[in-house]
């Protein structure tokens, strides 16, 4: 390439680049900065007050018990509410997808209008609906014979209370790309299973998943990296309670930057935070890559 | 011109006091802004870092500490001074200290709440209680004796879970100081604290309170109506909400009664409002006026009839719609008893870990040393940076 035209490419990409350099690099570079300081409303008052601690953030959130405790709320709610939310949603999908169906429109409407509702106002809703004594779901349970249950109340339920929230709340959007997913694989395949005798679970198992694996990443990831920012759903139902039984890392960072107004910490809970997903996301694609999913 | 800026609903009221201030003042203009009391705080912290805070405004007044020691705030001991039909001895002395910080007066008191119990007259009766109790002891024998009355489904008493303000209020009766050395350490495990919390547990351990977060408690006027508890620690805006709420046969089963302490009437945390000048204003004189103003007693009890807030200084309590509620009374003698929190910008972090402490020590997984020995150990982990900056300006 002559000199002329490389420089009409970095013309081209200029403005892309300076738009991300503006609203991306820089911010992230600012904050790697103010997570090694103890930015704080004293810093805020009076530059002179702002102290280099090095990793001094990083190490106190390590000793921190509610840190910990953070982080192993949003694991708890990553490792059983990605795979039931996906579990959930191809379900969904194959139901939608099946020859059988009835009504397919109106039900791809009704199990996509979560999704497009306001994570407040249905949060409300639900709260309504687990309440202890009046709560719906306590009221058919009692018709069946169970104690109530203190859904949110109680800090062994209010996690699952959350988890079968979310993945209410959010199964129709992978929905819709499973089911892209499923009208994208070859009538004939199944033609041919159906020839050599293969049952409808054989075929799902050897036809179907087969062709929906890098669909399956795809939606893995993009779920995954969703699940870890966990906040609206605690911040709304819990405030983090009971017993911070619900208090995720992004809560955590919420109630540290914008709540006490330490900007350190919160930055450095953040850079954690990304490293963690960024760690997790890159032994996903190792792991698919190596199954030759993509 | 002015700029004015107030949370909440009372940010919406006091629009209609305004004009007559404008009457008297024709070279004054206010510009009223209103500011939804969740993002407030946020919003006065970013419009300090962006130099774009009004003349005047009205502050939560355990934020004072806060923008005082960020330096937003004007003092005003000098205009105080120099105003002498000014008279700080009419305002309640809790209230007016919420406004000093390190001897400096940095705000007039505007509205005023402090927290005492509501309860159940009817219930109390019942369970054989002739009189509102007045010490910890009495409070006892009525909390067992309602409980017995209203048996295994319904309690004596609501102290909500994620609510500090309960177990706060008797704290600060306490002869003993929340924080020590000039707010460098926490002090809980002074004597003092160790008793109300003790007091605090052993609600929950004898089943007198019920092991519940509001969130629990999908609406506290009716479980109140319903006699789920008999007393519940608050604020004064819940004098309008119960009379709203409760069915009209109910409207006389209810009263309010002052804090009972350790040994007789007790303290309770001076909350409400304070108004400040901020010291980036370029119309200090202007500001004063407004403030005075609005803290002035005739405004403040047309305040209260337009609101329902509490005057913040004794003389408007003489105007009858005050004087005749019975409801009213009893706040009327605890904002003499009235006491700050203590003064240090980490004050509402604390109170928050006060908070996450006592809702473990409820649960068991802490006795009440532990629970103090814990708190101790999170307040001077926060006040670290303070006790940095102290020693700064020591050593300077």
């Amino acid at each position: 390439m002559n000199g002329s035209g490389r420089l009409a490419g970095w013309m081209f990409v200029a403005p892309a680049l300076l738009v991300i350099a503006v609203f991306f690099v820089l911010p992230v570079l600012a904050a790697l900065a103010l997570s090694v300081t103890d930015f704080d409303i004293y810093a805020l008052a009076d530059r002179r007050n702002l102290r280099f601690v090095g990793l001094g953030n990083y190490l106190a959130l390590l000793a921190n018990p509610l840190f910990w405790k953070a982080l192993g709320n949003t694991l708890y709610f990553v490792v059983i509410g990605v795979p039931l939310s996906i579990a959930v949603s191809l379900a969904a999908a194959l139901l939608l997808h099946s020859r059988l169906g009835r009504f397919k429109p109106f039900f791809r409407t009704a199990f996509f209008a979560p999704v497009v509702t306001t994570v407040v106002a249905v949060a409300v809703i639900w709260r309504y609906l687990f309440h202890t004594r009046y709560g719906l779901v306590n009221w058919a349970l009692s018709g069946i014979g169970f104690d109530p249950i203190d859904w949110l109340g109680d800090p062994h339920w209010a996690m699952p209370t959350i988890i079968l929230f979310a993945v209410w709340k959010n199964f129709g959007y992978n929905m819709i790309i499973f089911l892209s997913g499923l009208q994208s694989i070859p009538e004939d395949l199944y033609e041919a299973a159906r020839i050599d005798g293969a049952s409808a679970w054989r075929q799902f198992r050897h036809v179907t998943l087969p062709m929906l694996g890098p669909v399956l990443l795809l939606v893995g990831i993009l779920t995954m990296a969703g699940y870890f920012q966990l906040f609206a759903e605690p911040y709304v139902m819990t405030q983090g309670g009971p017993l911070e039984s619900t208090v995720s890392v992004l809560y955590l960072m919420y109630e540290q930057g914008f709540k006490w107004w330490n900007l350190g910490t919160a930055s450095a809970v953040a850079f954690m935070l990304f490293v963690l997903m960024a760690g997790i996301t890159s032994g996903l694609l190792w792991f698919a890559r190596r199954r030759g999913a993509e | 011109m002015v700029t004015f800026w107030a949370m909440g609903y009372e940010g919406e009221v006091v629009a209609q006091l305004l004009p007559d201030f404008e009457r008297a003042h024709p070279h004054i203009r206010v510009q009223l802004q209103q500011l939804p009391w969740t993002a407030a705080h946020e919003k006065l912290l970013t419009a300090f870092a962006g130099d774009a805070l009004p003349d005047v405004c009205g502050l939560g007044n355990t934020w004072v500490p806060e923008f005082a020691a960020l330096g937003a705030l004007q003092p005003l001991d000098a205009k105080i001074a120099a105003t002498p039909s000014l008279d700080a001895g009419d305002f309640f002395p809790g209230i007016w200290d919420t406004g000093v910080v390190d001897g400096k007066v940095y705000g007039l008191p505007w509205y005023t709440e402090t927290r005492l119990p509501y309860y159940r007259t009817d219930l109390l009766a019942k369970a054989g209680i002739a009189r509102p109790p007045r010490n910890w002891d009495e409070w006892r024998v009525a909390m067992a004796a309602v409980k017995r009355e209203v048996g295994p489904q319904r309690y004596a008493i609501l102290l909500p879970l994620n609510e500090f303000e309960p177990l706060l209020n008797l704290a600060i009766q306490q002869p003993d100081p929340l924080l020590r050395d000039g707010g460098r350490y926490g002090n809980f495990r002074s004597a003092g604290f160790k008793r109300a919390l003790g007091f605090y547990k052993e609600m929950f351990d004898k089943g007198w309170a019920p092991r519940v977060t509001n969130n629990q408690i999908s609406n506290v006027w009716d479980e109140f109506g319903r006699g789920y508890f008999s007393f519940y620690i608050n604020g004064p805006w819940n004098i309008a909400e119960f009379k709203k709420r409760l069915p009209k046969e109910q409207a006389s089963s209810w009263m309010t009664m002052p804090l009972p302490g350790p040994d007789g009437p007790g303290a309770s945390v001076a909350g409400g409002i304070t108004l400040v000048v901020l010291a980036h204003s370029q119309h200090q004189e202007a500001a004063w006026q407004l403030i005075q103003y609005l803290s002035g007693p005739q405004v403040q009890a047309r305040f209260h009839g337009l609101t329902g807030n509490l005057p913040s200084r004794r003389s408007p309590w003489n105007t009858a719609s005050l004087a005749n509620d019975p409801h009213a009374r009893a706040f009327r003698e605890q904002l003499e008893r009235a006491k700050p929190t203590p003064k240090v910008p980490e004050w509402e972090r604390i109170a928050n870990e006060i908070l996450l402490v006592a809702e473990q020590m409820v649960d068991g997984k802490l006795d009440v040393d532990a629970a103090a020995a814990e708190l101790d150990r999170r307040a001077d982990l926060i006040l670290e940076k303070r006790r940095w900056m102290l020693d700064q300006a020591a050593a300077k």
